[in-house]
Order: structure tokens, then sequence, then C-alpha cells
């Protein structure tokens, strides 16, 4: 329902009394209204709807969930030397609860 | 894009697609909520690299789309106005009324501008206190918080040429309309990444737990929606019921407080009419009495301004799954993408314009 | 209290009009010493030429040597607004020529000589007029064509949008060149001459309300000489096609509907530049459906594929021109894209104006 996108924060100022920055999308720059993220910092990434910031991205969950896929590559690799043994498969899901 | 790039990787998504067909043992109805969400699996072909058992359901999560028609018709009853200028999302200009568009009206000599943020529209009653600002304020609780400020800037400036005709509404009480509607097929529910950014996951484990359904907070990247779908289809093959977060670089539970509190200050609760589905209690949030003031619908005389739905169109069963779009007597008749007569038809990525656009029947 | 000096009547004349003005009047367009004022000081000195400068009411040229050999004659006709007048990478005087130039192209012609029409807006200044005059002479200069005809009228202020440009050409298409949807076979390839949707973003970065800001430039250019490269490599092309308003999404299903043939492209083929992904992202638009003013669409044979890109990539305009899929038996009428990921979906044909997305 809700185009989002990451963008990272450029600098932040203020301007009518709202907390407002510039957030970098893979080079496009634009004014993104930061109020909603009073804690974050030039640098950092966020997701950005309909020009104002409503989430910052937290770097370790973001690692966490691509090394999540990293090993299911490794996971399926073992899989196939498996199944060539000609034991059964193993459910991947258990490795993979939710990141605190 | 960082953190966009990283989710689109075509090997990982095979493997992804691989392991829930390893998982998948018997067939699964799931409904990924959010528009977005449906966006993104038609555009990247998730559904076609899912294995048979897994059919995604596309639900009623595009605010455009379930915009009630009585809404559109308020929103053109404005724009017709000389002295306002209506400023609105993309996306709504092309939405049909009970007679026309936005854009006829705009090309009879309304004031109709396409802004990207709510805060554009702010800016322009600021320059133009001559005119009244009108901000079509639709959305989930995603664009709640952009609406929610425009207003509060409004309020603390003294903007008194500026109002909203808001028009927002809810995930939660969707889901829990889906759920109780007769016919229902859906096993299992994505739930949407960028609304539960800004509501946190807090309101969702008790509707896993009243209904029986595995709710998996998902994003929309294609690597995002797989992993989504490989939890849901894992809890639903162990007969598990519960909330997981697949999201949490965005989402946590609390979600964005500092958001949640402008919300609960410039909105409150009111049932909502959602386009072809009908009345929902408390799935729509209007504005709280303190911001009556730039409520358009009481600045602007809309009385008698109502809109029946086209009889004929069957959008609320296909979005509750209930039917496929082409089992709809309208469909591709007097119903098509240029011609919608219900939500699913609307946007390109409705069930029934995607069916029509692929010459599906 | 001194009496006013007496009125000196001998010194008496009618104001006459003030000739260097820098907007324009009504009085541009009234046809008298003002319009000859334009002509003399704005367009002829740009577009001089010896047929403009004839300046006859319709310019006549020697064209029996260039048909003689079986050539036949290509006519098109291109009208041009755009706001704003000048933007990222290129103005309205490029597009005009360049559009006109690009149709006639797309049938296989040399383009020879434009024609050009003004709608000048009452207020419009003089100096902005004069640059976008001395673009598109640049333009027509890089193209290899000549304005030799033209004309100008003024609205009032309010009714005009600053400029509009219409511009009309012919050109020669080489006997044995024969370019249409009919021509089209299943099996033939796909070519695109280089990365989409840069003109219609560097539009969409400097339209009111939606600004950001972007390395992004319009792509309009000037394909005739890239078409004459690819046809001395294969003279046997299918079917050219600009893909300007409506992106390569609205090209390929016209393409596909003209053929009554299917078109499948491929996903990770198509090319677009990241920046213009990225603009592309945050607004929700699909590169595909994006306006181009500098790309083409090739329907080539097969087996001169190879042969076509290389023409193609040794040319300036068509350096990163790249296989985007190709031409089926089934699905006729319908695009569809494999996407990525391994799956396809269908390319629809654009409705209207794209505009940003918040869902």
């Amino acid at each position: 329902m809700c185009l989002a996108v990451p963008g990272q924060v450029e600098s932040i100022r203020d301007e009518h009394g709202i907390r407002m920055g510039r957030v970098n999308f893979g080079g496009v720059v634009k004014d993104v209204c930061l109020a909603y993220l009073p804690e974050i910092a030039v640098g950092d990434y966020a997701i950005v709807h309909v020009g104002f910031a409503i989430s910052k991205i937290d770097e370790a969950s973001a690692q966490e969930t691509l090394r999540t896929f990293a090993e299911l590559g490794i996971l399926e690799e073992e899989l196939a030397e498996l199944r060539e043994s000609d034991e059964p498969a193993r459910p991947a899901a258990d490795k993979t609860e939710p990141a605190p | 894009m960082k953190h966009l790039a990283e989710y689109r990787d075509a090997d990982t998504a095979r493997r992804l697609a691989a392991e829930i067909g390893r998982l998948a043992t018997r067939p699964w109805a799931i409904m990924e909520v959010c528009g977005g969400q449906t966006h993104s699996i038609i555009r990247n072909g998730i559904d076609q690299i899912l294995p048979p058992e897994i059919e995604m359901i596309h639900g009623p999560g595009c605010p455009v789309c379930v915009t009630p028609l009585e809404t559109i018709d308020k929103a053109l009853a404005i724009a017709r106005r000389p002295e306002t200028i209506l400023c609105s999302f993309g996306d709504m200009l092309r939405v049909p009324g009970s007679r026309e568009d936005l854009f006829a009206v705009k090309a009879a000599g309304g004031d109709v501008r396409v802004v990207y943020s709510p805060l554009d529209a702010v800016t322009l009653a600021r320059s133009r206190p001559d005119r009244e600002v009108v901000f079509l304020a639709i959305g989930f609780e995603t664009t709640a918080p952009a609406n929610a400020m425009a207003v509060q800037l409004a309020a603390r400036e003294g903007l008194a040429n500026f109002s909203m005709l808001v028009s927002h509404v809810l995930v939660p009480p969707a889901i829990r309309a889906i759920m109780m509607s007769p016919g229902n097929r859906v096993n299992a529910f994505l739930a949407a990444g960028h609304v539960c950014s800004v509501m946190g996951t807090w309101q969702y484990p008790p509707l896993a737990e009243e209904f029986g359904v595995p709710i998996v907070v998902t994003g929309f990247e294609p690597l995002d929606l797989l992993e989504g779908i490989r939890r849901t289809v894992a809890q639903l093959e162990r007969g598990r019921h519960e909330l997981e977060n697949a999201y949490p670089r965005v989402v946590s539970e609390r979600g964005n407080e500092a958001a949640q509190a402008v919300i609960a200050e410039v909105f409150a609760p009111v049932d909502r009419a959602w386009r072809g589905i009908g009345v929902i209690p408390a799935s729509g949030w209007r504005l709280a009495d303190a911001y009556a003031g730039f409520d358009a619908e009481r600045r602007f005389d809309l009385t008698g301004i109502t809109a029946e739905e086209s009889p004929l169109c069957q959008s609320g069963e296909v979005l509750k799954g209930a039917i496929k779009p082409s089992q709809c007597p309208a469909f591709g008749k007097e119903c098509t993408p240029r011609t919608p007569l219900g939500a699913t038809m609307v946007s390109s990525e409705g069930a029934c314009a995607a069916y029509y656009n692929a010459g599906r029947t | 209290m001194a009496e006013p000096p007496p009125p000196d009547v001998a010194g008496f004349a009618c104001p006459a009009p003030l000739r260097d003005r820098p907007q324009i009047v009504m009085g541009h367009g009234g046809g008298g010493a003002l319009s000859q004022d334009l002509l003399e000081h704005i367009f002829l000195p740009a577009f001089g030429n010896p047929v403009l400068d004839q300046r006859g009411d319709s310019a006549v040229l020697d064209v029996a040597g260039l048909l003689a050999d079986g050539g036949r004659l290509a006519f098109s006709t291109d009208a041009h607004v755009v706001q704003p007048l000048i933007f990222p990478g290129g103005s309205i005087g490029e597009l005009a020529v360049n559009g006109t130039v690009n149709d006639l192209a797309m049938s296989g012609a040399r383009p020879l000589s434009l024609s050009a029409a003004f709608i000048l807006e009452e207020g419009l200044a003089i100096a902005e007029l004069a640059g976008i005059v001395s673009r598109m002479a640049a333009a027509a200069e890089r193209a290899g064509v000549s304005i030799v005809t033209g004309d100008t009228k003024v609205v009032e202020r309010g009714r005009g949008d600053g400029l509009s440009i219409t511009t009309a050409g012919i050109g020669v298409v080489p006997a044995g060149v024969e370019l249409g949807p009919r021509q089209v076979q299943p099996g033939d390839a796909v070519i695109v001459s280089g990365t989409l949707a840069d003109h219609g973003m560097a539009i969409m970065s400097v339209r009111e309300g939606l600004a950001f800001e972007a390395a992004i430039e319009s792509d309009t250019a000037p394909l005739a000489g890239l078409v004459a490269a690819m046809l001395a490599a294969c003279p046997w092309l299918r079917l050219l096609r600009d893909p300007t308003r409506g992106g390569v999404a609205t090209s390929l299903n016209e393409i596909a509907a003209a053929a009554g043939l299917g078109i499948e492209i491929e996903e990770p083929a198509i090319p677009v530049s990241p920046v213009v992904a990225s603009g592309c992202e945050i607004l929700g638009l699909d590169p595909l459906q994006v306006a181009n003013e500098g790309k083409l669409l090739a329907i080539v044979p097969a087996d001169e594929a190879q042969a076509v890109l290389a023409a193609m990539r040794a040319h300036e305009h068509g350096r990163q021109a790249t296989l985007l899929g190709r031409v089926v038996a089934e699905h006729p009428g319908i695009v569809v894209m494999r996407t990525a990921l391994g799956g396809s979906r269908v390319v629809p044909m654009p409705i209207g104006e794209q505009l940003p997305r918040i869902c």
C-alpha cells in the first residue's frame, strides 16, 4: 500500500520549527521531514514515505536477514549433498527464527 | 540503492522459492494485505516462481483502490469550486468517481495539483492565502503520520485556508473483516511492513490467536516477500499461528511512537466504507474534534453527495479470494481498466486489472 | 506657482512603436515591422540557409535527383509543448528538431528539410526565445537538416504556455528499405539503442511540486545517423520505432498489435542508468513507461542482430545498444517480460500520464 524507499540522511536542519533533512536515494536528493525520527543522525538510513522518514533502518537486523539468506545457499548445497547420499531433507525453517 | 539491491538477488530468490516448495505439502492460500506487496509480486513475477501449492490472494491494501466512490465524488465537488485548490497524491487523479475523475474536473477549469508530500499542500496554503487549499488525505497507517503533521502544522501556523478531506483506513479491522466473511479461504496473512513500521506489531498477535492464522510482517523487495511467504508456510505446515516479523530492519514491536502520538492527537477512529467491500466498523480515522476546523467535509457543504457502488461489481468477493476476477459477470464487459467499476480494476495491480491485462480468463 | 510651459506643437509626433522590447507583445505576430524584426534578428540569423533566405511563402526544393534511383519521400510532423521550456540536457528547441528528424528516421529516411511554426505567448522573454532558437539551429546542424520555412503567431498572455513549436519535415527513404509491422517475423530480435527513461525523469526532476536533485539529463538526440549506420549493417531491418511518450511499454505494445505477434523481453536486459532507476523508485514509476527522446527500438532478423548491435555500438547515439528480447508467435498483441527472478508478467500499455504513486 505504501511506497516507501530507503535513503541516507545527508544533512539535518530546522524549518518552520520542524526537523527536516536532505536525504539521498541512490543519487536522487530530496527534502524529507525527519520529525518522527528524533534520534536519526547524518549518515543513517531511513525509510521514507510521502516525504516523511518513518523508520530508521537497523543495520544489525539488515545484516542478520542477509546472513539468513546466505546460509540458505550453503544449506541448499548441503541438502543437495544429503540427497545424493539419500538421506531425508531437513526443514530449514527452524534455523531462521526472527531476529530480536 | 543500498537496502534495496541486496534484496533482489535472483539466485537467492530461487533458493527461497525452492525452500518454500520443500516445505509446502498441500495447498495454502496466503493473502498479502498490502497493495505495494501486490505490486512487487506482479512486477517481479514472484507468484510464478512459487510452487503450485501456494496461492497468493491480493488483499484490499491499496488506499487508492479502496477509497469509496462517495469520497471521490466529494473531492470532485470541492475541486469544481472556483475558490479551491485540490491537492492530491498522483495516483488518485485517475480514479473515477460516479461520473468523472479529477482529470476531467481539471480539464473543466478546476485547480487540481499533484503533490509528493502533504507538507507541499501546507506550503501552498501558506503562499496562497487567497485560495482554499484542500488536501485529499487518503492512506493506510503508513501515510497517517505525514497527514497528521500537515494538519498540526496548519493549526500551529493558523492557516485558516487549509483543510483535508480525510479517508484514512486501517489494516487490522480489514483482516478481521476478511476472516469473518462467509466463504473466506485465506489461511495466512503477510502483514504490511510499512504499516507496521509506524504502528508496530503488537496489534497482530491477538488476530493471529483469534482466527488461528499465521501473520508474518513482510517487506516489499522480492527476497523480503519470499522470506515472508517461507515463514508463513513453515508455520502453516506445523499447524502454528503466530505473529512473526520478517522485516526486522524496518519494523519493531512498538513501532514509531513519536508518530503514533501525533496520530492519536490528530485523528480519531471512525467506521469507514471500503470501495467494493462496504462499511467496516472502526476501520478508519477521521480528524479528531480538536482539529474539526480543518475538516473539508465541515468547511464545504458536501451534504447530499452520496454514491452507490455498482451493483454489478463483485470486487469484495475477489478481494476475499472467494471468486477469481473472471468469475465476475461484469469482468471485461462493463468493467475494464479504462472503465473500472470496483477497487480491484482501478489500480493496474488490482487483481481484476492484473487478470485483464494478462488476458487471463 | 509657475505656469506650465506651453505644449510644443511643432515637435509633436505619434510615438513610434518601441522596437527593441525585452518581451513578446501581440504586435510581434501582426505581420508588420515587429514581425520583421523577429524574423531578421532572431530566426534568419539562426537558421539562415539559401532556401530560407529567399523568404518566399513556401520553400521550393529540388528533390528529383534524390528520388531518381527509386528513393521515396517521407513526410512527418510533430507538435511540441514542454514545461519548463529549458530543462536539464535540452530545451523545446532540440525536441522540436530531433522529434521530427527521428520520426523521419524511423521510416528509414535520411531527413532533409524541416518547417517550423512557433506559437509565442505574449510576455515571453525575447532573450529566452533567442536562446531556444539558437539551440534549435545547433540541433538542426547536428542532425544535418535545414529549416527552410516557418511561421510565427502570438497568442494573448495566459493562452500559450510560453512557447510551442510545430515542426514538419521531409526525408528520402533509400530504394530497398522497407520498414513496417508487416515485415516483423517470429524469432526476430528486439534491440534498444541505450538507457531508458532519461528524458522523462529529467523533466520530472524540475517539475513543480516534485522537484528533486539528481544528475539526470534528457537524452534528446537526432537518430538519423544511427539509423543510417544500422541500415548499412543490415538493409533488411524490419521496423524502427522511437519510444517517446508512453515509453518502451507503449511502443512495444503498438508493435505487437500492429504485427499481430507477441513480444518477449528480458527484465535484466533493460538498460536504465542507476540514478534514473533511483528516481523511478522514489516516485513509483516504471522506466518502461517513461519518455525517451533520443532512443530507438529496432526489430531485426535474429541472425543479423549481432551485426546491427556492433554497428550501433560504434555510433555515438548507440553506445549502450543492447538486445532486449524477441518476437514470438505466441500471445499475439501482448508484450510479456521474463523477470529477473524467472517469473513473467504482462507489460501493459500505459493508460495516461505518468504520475507519482504513493501505493
